[in-house]
């Protein structure tokens, strides 16, 4: 090797992310004093992105094993079993530093990173649901703030022509374009997704992706390396110097204010990306590959070592022999480069043609770079010439894992939310500022930038139920996406009928399903981790209950803030504690997912602890599959399962400007399972013509929600004690609207039976005896009966009958909560 | 019957257009690089992003040796039908009059909306008599998705009034659908002969109730009754054949 080029410096390591004691070890490892390219390839893979080095410890406490899991944690994605010889792969990945610093390319890219690790494993990608959280956008339109909005934009500004919110409102808009433009451009539907607007991430926000494919068993692939002397090829775009470093310089550190990291970003393009997706698949499809891995953070660097870590080879690689976009580009930086839309793939001496020949018919760009060897070393040529040696174990295993120092905070490092909405309000003016604030407005003017049917597998859009549901069909034509449709079929009337039936099923076949749903309320998790990351999970298994679906498996991302500081560490700590037992008790065992840390702005402090929980299960038949909104005028409403609303971290108490509660009430994690299995066979068994978890905003937001989904209005009364469970102090049974204080948050009051939020709650329509059936499975309340074109609420009259305090009445019409869930419209005018 | 669903890199609703086709006939993917139309009876070009819209939506898919025989094939009479983008790439190829523009809302835009059919007796419509899944009163009312950036139809004004004229305009946007800013709502529209077609919304999307509707089955199920009704016929008979076949596909529609 040529040691004429001065050896990088400790200086260099610590630029490069590195500290101390790591390059110290990393000299132990090698020997010697590392080389530039050496050391580039160890700074990034002992990266926090690369190397997990603060949660693997805690990581390893998931459950990850169960009956439906074909392949867990470790590989590009997870798969569970979805029956008749078919997996569906899913994983989940953030996007957030490149995202706050380019929104568009930041989050388009992030869909083009989750799309190839679906089919990195061998299978197509069906599906992208989104997650996304951004500062206040301070919306005009909404009832609340318009009282206020106006003089406060002037003073948070500066009075900027800006105004207030504005940063928010053009990450949202980039970021929402960015995906739209990535997924619409490939063919995969985005089915589905969540948006939350709060203060603590107006500097850092979050871009999390999740993907699902489905593959037949036997078509997966792996990515470990294997059969010494076979081929290593690259496929895809060409190297350029983009991305340089965003594993270990953008994704490992806080972001700063000043510092321009926009050269980290990389750039993509959906349309290489699409023929790179259908290149693979038809690679895998002629058995041409031994192994397969996509190019993501580290680029080849992380890729070659990865694969050459599971297959326990070594890999030779020659960086002269790999396409470059730009002149004179440094051994290091071809090793280093993120360049998007490129595969690695080991392939037998003999099939190399072939590939190349399939490389050829779908336009990408392929090149044999090195080879698979048993030397236990990641070798880096340069035309031959040695340029760099380490061993695999020393790069990929050894390096040093952190033991977290958790510390409860003394008090919530969070500020109070700004009040919007004066606590002396009438409960109509509380249910239309809640249905025009921005964590509630309908997500409509967003989900409409996106194709969410291409693949034709799309049986519920957004809005038309708590959770996406997809057709399973058989991978027909090419594996290009599942058709078994036969031959000619006479174009008589019956034809044509059973065509509208479903064209290939015969009439009456059922036709399995996936559903899928993504959650996280970072509010919550703030306020207790431990209860609202087990809070997120359960939200995700209720979506699914909702339209007749069983968890099979979940995956995560875990977003926070800097995990050396002991308060984001304790956060860190309990939430995958919730996260373990919730996921234990729903048998939805963990089969990926990532990690995000360091999500915190230099000034501005650090986000919600923000568990993204992403959750995929299976219906028996998808023409089963359970609506939110109500269908059926003259239906009965009800109330079910073990229902406790209370205020502390509500929508409600938020614009109220309520401080944070330090802890939230505990939940019975068994008892909302068995509420969502009672759930979950009532709608499959048709019993149900509406069901909707109850979630942000509570009863009178879910209930507006199901009149809107389904244009019909609602007549609902409901007792001042409805979930009286807990007996309440004498002072709290006092609805007075004005007095309401954080201290009797959990007592139910008017305010909390109305919109007081908690696990476990289903708002369900259908016929009085389906209903009253159900109450034999768990707590049912009758509370009201579909029809007319308003929505009308009676509310609790205090027991103690107080004229000051007297029964209220929310009426409005269908069209008024229309005008006030419309709010985000102003966002994208 | 056979149909030909052309394939581009880039291409994303070819093979739902495939599947959509073969539940009123036999269909098959027809791969760029080919010029060979495998003997199809019609060719639908698909929706999607053909080599990734470069330059200009549709600009480069239209110079693909595919093309050239899918040219020849609609000089000859054959019938045609562009979906969204192929729309887009049946302007480029000056098979269609007029050109598809951004969307006046500057955004990738889905919505499930209603087309009203202006033209009964096409080779596209003609078995939509009484496909309107919601009944009698809106029997040619279609509810279909569309999902596009690039589908504000233009065209100058002499060439809108003898497409007006000729009966050119086959489908519109119901009053207040049309979100693309498209001159005088058309959704789609034919080729002065006849036998080429396009439209922005995708109707190879309506083909089954479980994905949300099957208005858009009428589409294929006209064109296998327009070629079927013209096999011995001239092509431009399409017209003329398809009244006596349309009664057929009118009952057939009815049962349903």
């Amino acid at each position: 090797m040529s040691e004429t080029a001065t050896l990088p410096t400790v200086e260099d390591a610590l630029a490069l992310g590195l500290t101390r004691a790591e390059y110290e070890l990393i000299r132990e490892k090698q020997g010697r004093t590392p080389n530039q390219v050496e050391l580039a390839m160890y700074s990034l893979l002992w990266s926090e992105h690369c190397a997990y080095k603060h949660s693997k410890k805690l990581l390893r406490t998931l459950p990850t094993d169960g009956p439906s899991v074909v392949m867990g944690p470790g590989e590009n994605a997870g798969a569970v079993d979805v029956g008749d010889g078919l997996v569906c792969a899913f994983k989940v990945e953030s996007h957030n530093h490149p995202s706050a610093v380019e929104p568009f390319q930041g989050a388009a890219t992030g869909v083009g990173g989750i799309l190839r690790d679906i089919f990195a494993i061998g299978a197509r990608p069906i599906a992208v649901l989104d997650s996304l959280r951004f500062g206040e956008p301070h919306l005009k339109s909404c009832v609340a703030s318009s009282r206020e909005g106006g003089e406060r934009a002037g003073k948070e500004d500066g009075g900027g022509a800006a105004g207030a919110g504005a940063r928010s409102r053009y990450l949202l808009d980039r970021a929402v374009a960015g995906i739209g433009h990535y997924g619409n451009s490939i063919g995969v539907p985005t089915v589905g997704g969540e948006v939350y607007f709060e203060g603590p991430y107006e500097q850092n926000c979050l871009v999390n992706a999740m993907a699902l494919g489905i593959a037949e068993r036997e078509q997966l692939i792996t990515s470990a390396a294997a059969g010494i002397g076979n081929t290593v090829l690259l496929f895809g775009a060409s190297t350029g110097r983009d991305g340089i470093g965003g594993a270990s310089v953008l994704a490992s550190a806080e972001l700063g204010e000043d510092d321009d990291k926009r050269p980290t970003v990389q750039v993509g393009d959906p349309f290489e990306e699409k023929k790179l997706m259908e290149c693979s698949l038809e690679l895998l499809q002629h058995g041409l590959l031994v192994s397969l891995q996509d190019l993501g953070a580290a680029g080849l660097t992380s890729s070659a070592s990865e694969m050459a870590s599971k297959g326990e080879v070594g890999i030779d690689i020659d960086v002269a022999k790999v396409p470059l976009r730009e002149a004179d580009m440094e051994p290091f930086e071809i090793m280093v480069s993120e360049s998007q839309e490129r595969m690695l793939c080991v392939v037998e001496p003999g099939n190399v043609g072939a590939v190349l020949e399939l490389c050829e018919k779908w336009e990408v760009g392929g090149a044999a770079i090195g080879t698979v060897t048993d030397t236990g070393q990641m070798r880096v040529f340069d035309a031959g010439e040695l340029v760099g040696t380490m061993p695999v174990r020393a790069l990929v295993d050894d390096c040093p894992l952190y033991d977290l120092q958790p510390a409860k905070p003394t008090r919530t490092p969070y500020p109070a939310p700004e009040a919007l909405l004066p606590q002396k309000t009438t409960p109509r003016e509380a249910l239309l500022a809640l249905l025009s604030s921005a964590n509630i407005a309908s997500r409509r003017p967003l989900f409409e930038q996106y194709d969410a049917i291409v693949q034709s597998r799309t049986v519920r859009r957004p809005e038309q139920s708590d959770a996406a549901v997809l057709a399973i069909r058989p991978l027909g034509e090419a594996g290009v996406s599942g058709f078994s449709t036969s031959g000619p079929n006479p174009l008589s009337g019956a034809a044509l009928e059973g065509a509208r039936a479903g064209g290939s099923q015969a009439p009456g076949t059922p036709v399995p399903g996936i559903a899928v749903s993504i959650d996280g309320n970072g509010r919550r998790v703030a306020a207790d981790p431990y209860s609202g990351t087990v809070a997120a999970v359960l939200e995700c298994a209720s979506n699914l209950a909702c339209v007749g679906a069983e968890p099979l498996g979940t995956t995560n991302n875990l977003n926070f803030a800097n995990p050396e500081k002991p308060h984001v560490a304790w956060q860190l700590t309990e939430a995958v504690r919730g996260l373990g037992d919730a996921c234990r008790a729903l048998r939805a065992p963990v089969v990926g997912g990532n990690v995000s840390l360091y999500n915190e702005g230099a000034s501005a402090g650090p986000i919600y602890p923000t568990p993204v929980i992403g959750m995929v299960g299976r219906l028996p038949d998808a023409r089963r599959a359970g609506r939110l909104g109500f269908a059926r005028a003259g239906d009965t409403i009800a109330i079910a399962g073990p229902f406790a609303p209370h205020l502390g971290a509500s929508e409600l108490a938020k614009l109220w400007g309520w401080d944070l509660p330090d802890g939230l009430p505990p939940i019975d994690i068994e008892e909302v399972a068995a509420t969502q299995a009672a759930i979950r066979e009532a709608v499959r068994a048709g019993a149900l013509s509406s069901a909707h978890d109850i979630a942000e905003g509570g009863l009178a937001v879910a209930l507006a929600e199901c009149c809107l989904g389904g244009e019909l209005g609602a007549r609902v009364s409901l007792p001042a004690d409805l979930f009286g469970a807990e007996p309440a102090p004498a002072t709290g049974r006092e609805a007075d609207w004005s007095g309401i204080s954080a201290a009797s948050a959990s007592v139910p009051t008017m305010a909390g039976t109305l919109f007081g939020e908690g696990a476990g709650g289903f708002l369900i329509s259908g016929g009085e005896r389906e209903l009253h059936a159900l109450g034999e499975r768990t707590q049912v309340w009758i509370v009201g009966s579909v029809g007319g074109q308003a929505l009308r609420i009676d509310c609790p009259a205090p027991s103690h009958g107080d004229s000051r305090t007297g029964g209220e009445r929310i009426e409005c019409s269908l069209a008024d909560l229309a005008r006030a869930h419309g709010a985000l419209a102003e966002l994208f005018a | 019957m056979k149909f030909g669903v052309l394939r581009f890199p880039g291409s994303c609703d070819e093979v739902d257009a495939l599947d959509a086709a073969r539940r009123v006939g036999d269909a098959e993917l027809l791969w760029h690089g080919q010029r060979d139309l495998k003997g199809a009876d019609a060719v639908v070009v698909p929706g999607g992003f053909s080599y990734g819209d470069y330059l200009r939506a549709g600009a480069i898919a239209r110079f693909s040796p595919v093309m050239e025989s899918v040219i020849a094939f609609a000089r000859d009479g054959g019938l045609v039908l562009g979906i969204c983008n192929g729309f887009q790439v049946l302007c480029e190829a000056h098979l269609l009059p007029g050109a598809l523009l951004p969307n006046a809302n500057l955004r990738f835009t889905f919505r499930q909306i209603n087309l009203d059919v202006v033209e009964g007796d096409t080779a596209v419509t003609c078995a939509c008599g009484s496909a309107g899944s919601s009944g009698e009163q809106t029997a040619t009312r279609l509810s279909i998705p569309a999902k596009h950036s690039w589908g504000r139809y233009h065209a100058d004004a002499p060439t809108l009034a003898s497409m007006e004229e000729r009966g050119q305009v086959v489908l519109r946007y119901a009053p207040g659908e049309n979100f693309n800013g498209s001159l005088r709502d058309i959704a789609g529209v034919r080729n002065e002969h006849g036998n080429v077609f396009g439209l922005m919304p995708h109707p190879e999307h309506a083909v089954d109730e479980l994905t949300g509707s099957t208005d858009g089955l009428c589409i294929f199920a006209s064109m296998r009754m327009a070629v079927e009704g013209t096999r011995t016929g001239t092509p431009s008979g399409a017209h003329g054949e398809g009244h006596t076949q349309r009664a057929h596909g009118g009952q057939a529609g009815a049962r349903v």
